[in-house]
């Protein structure tokens, strides 16, 4: 018997919705944002046998291949968890190390097998240090918002911010760390250590949180504008599948 | 010079380039990188206004002419500084050498400044013509690329002992501006090649010697701002942060300078337009016009003033290399001014 989900589609196969939305919680590790906001799926298709067909492509020829690995790796994985999914195909287009790449993710093979003589190092403290930047950008964000409500962020808990996707998106990268991140948990902590911040030194860590905002945005616009001048897109363009 | 609503500006471009990444010039084996190269500046002059875009074959290589027209006639470039980048394993004659430069600087005696390179990597012999190059083209700067990739080594580090003996020639020979290029690389594959540690380190054991730091460290501004408030010889090269930001990403502009200003202050930040990637008239034309916006994100920054803006186009950069500026466009009262964000003993 067949299943029907409340669209009608079977629900016994990957459609592309259900792709599309795995390939959603993929980030680039650098920029903390989905490839599929950023306009890096250049396409997903799934056919109604459930074998789904997805290129990736970067805003130049030469980024970082260590991220393009990340990414590649990260959107493989995402998709192949995909109940009813009979076949994959992912491939990043247009990279000077785009066949590597391709042949490593495809293999399962690791960065350091891909690159043998060229690399030396797997990518998970990168990913880390990333991770660690993503919550100081975060922490920016949700401070931003108690601008004005006369609560003092030195002083506050998690459970203590308005709720809203800033904080929750905030606690996300911070259990990926293995930071505390629960409602009694203080909202100032410093990444590296899991330590409270110092209500002293509170002022500093929020104009460094706010840098490190800036930073990964300004970059993720460079790399937003590289896309867009490589393939001709319009902004509407960036993110449809 | 530039001329807006009765000021003067004084403009030193402390980033340029003559290269020629033609074809022709390709190292055969190596057109595809070659190729890719140069299409992806070609790509980040997209992030410019439509009109100052320019097709490929134009960009791959310009004339002399055109280069003159487009920093000194139209421009107002009053100096040049000529970084190079060799890449002798893509190029034939390399893609922008010191050599290619001098000749050109040659030609057109006070308008630019020639700075070279140097690998520790080429040891003795490096030294030695490191030092030749300096006496022949009267260098003040150098610029270095510390992930270049070589043989079977995968880029070097400031730290290197062999990297020191090369910075004391510097400082023996008064080339006293060491640019390091931190910002998109390829090699080596698994290094951060953005890590600004490495300047960290030889800030301090140089005192004597200037670090600017191309492209502020993009896209790890917030490790080089960091860095940056503990050394006090480290400047911001804000070529691309003007070219690539301004016009494309305005807001991110603003936020990126109200940083820089806020963690290095207004005497640290030097401009330069990165051509061919971007011309300097829109660039110089539009840093005068441009002010901190009124938004409540940006509401940490003040907004910039008239001697400021002289500062950061034109009079830092003199300071650093000795430019003579005509008396009508110094500042009439010149002050260091400490940034804010610097810590409290």
């Amino acid at each position: 018997m067949t299943a029907l989900d409340e669209r009608g589609v079977r629900a016994d196969r990957a459609d592309h919705a259900t792709v599309w939305s795995a390939l959603g919680t993929v980030r680039d590790p650098e920029l903390d944002e989905p490839l599929t906001d950023l306009g890096f799926v250049a396409c997903c298709e799934v056919s109604e046998a459930g074998h789904a067909v997805i290129r990736l492509r970067l805003p130049t020829y030469f980024c970082a291949p260590n991220f393009a690995f990340l990414m590649v790796a990260d959107a493989y994985d995402a998709v192949a968890g995909v109940p009813g999914l009979t076949g994959l195909d992912i491939r990043l287009d247009d990279h000077f190390a785009s066949d590597v790449i391709n042949r490593g993710v495809a293999a399962r093979q690791g960065f350091v097998a891909s690159f043998e003589g060229e690399a030396v190092d797997e990518l998970d403290s990168l990913r880390y240090d990333f991770v660690r930047k993503a919550v100081l950008a975060g922490t920016d964000r949700v401070c931003r918002t108690l601008a004005g409500t006369g609560l003092d962020p030195a002083s506050l808990t998690l459970g203590e911010v308005p709720p809203g996707p800033d904080v929750e998106r905030l606690r996300a990268r911070r259990r990926e760390l293995g930071l505390p991140a629960e409602d009694g948990d203080p909202l100032l902590l410093d990444p590296a250590t899991g330590q409270a911040v110092a209500p002293a030194d509170a002022k500093r860590h929020l104009a460094f949180a706010r840098l490190t905002r800036t930073s990964m945005e300004a970059n993720s616009g460079v790399c937003r504008g590289m896309l867009r001048a490589r393939y001709s897109l319009t902004t509407e363009e960036e993110g449809t599948g | 010079m530039y001329e807006k609503d009765g000021e003067k500006y004084f403009v030193v471009d402390a980033h340029t380039h003559f290269w020629d990444a033609s074809p022709g010039n390709w190292v055969k084996g190596q057109e595809e990188y070659a190729k890719g190269w140069i299409e992806c500046f070609h790509a980040y002059q997209g992030l410019g206004p439509k009109e100052t875009h320019w097709p490929i074959d134009r960009f791959q290589k310009y004339s002399e002419e055109l280069m003159m027209h487009d920093l000194f006639e139209v421009g107002h470039v009053d100096t040049a500084i000529f970084q190079p980048t060799n890449l002798r394993q893509w190029y034939k004659n390399g893609f922008n050498t010191t050599e290619a430069d001098a000749a050109l600087a040659e030609k057109h005696p006070g308008k630019f400044l020639v700075n070279t390179t140097f690998d520790p990597r080429e040891g003795d012999e490096g030294l030695k013509a490191l030092e030749e190059r300096v006496k022949r083209y009267g260098c003040k700067g150098v610029k270095l690329y510390t992930a270049e990739w070589r043989g079977d080594s995968r880029g070097w580090s400031l730290k290197d002992p062999e990297a020191a003996r090369f910075l004391e020639k510097c400082e023996e020979l008064g080339v006293k501006n060491v640019h390091i290029h931190k910002g998109p690389t390829i090699w080596p594959l698994d290094k951060d090649a953005f890590d600004v540690s490495d300047v960290d380190h030889v800030a301090t054991d140089f005192q004597g010697l200037n670090f600017i730091v191309e492209h502020v460290g993009l896209p790890r501004i917030e490790d080089f701002c960091f860095m940056a408030t503990q050394e006090r010889n480290v400047y911001a090269g804000l070529a691309v942060v003007v070219g690539g930001l301004m016009h494309a990403r305005p807001k991110f502009f603003a936020k990126v300078m109200g940083e820089l200003m806020f963690w290095l202050g207004e005497d640290k930040l030097i401009f330069g337009a990165d051509y061919a990637i971007w011309e300097p008239k829109w660039q110089v034309e539009g840093f005068v016009d441009w002010n901190m916006p009124d938004d409540d994100e940006l509401s940490d920054f003040a907004p910039l003033t008239v001697d400021q803006k002289k500062k950061i186009l034109g009079l830092n950069a003199a300071r650093l290399y000795d430019i003579d500026v005509p008396a009508e466009l110094k500042l009439a009262d010149p002050k260091d001014v400490e940034p804010v964000g610097v810590p409290n003993p």
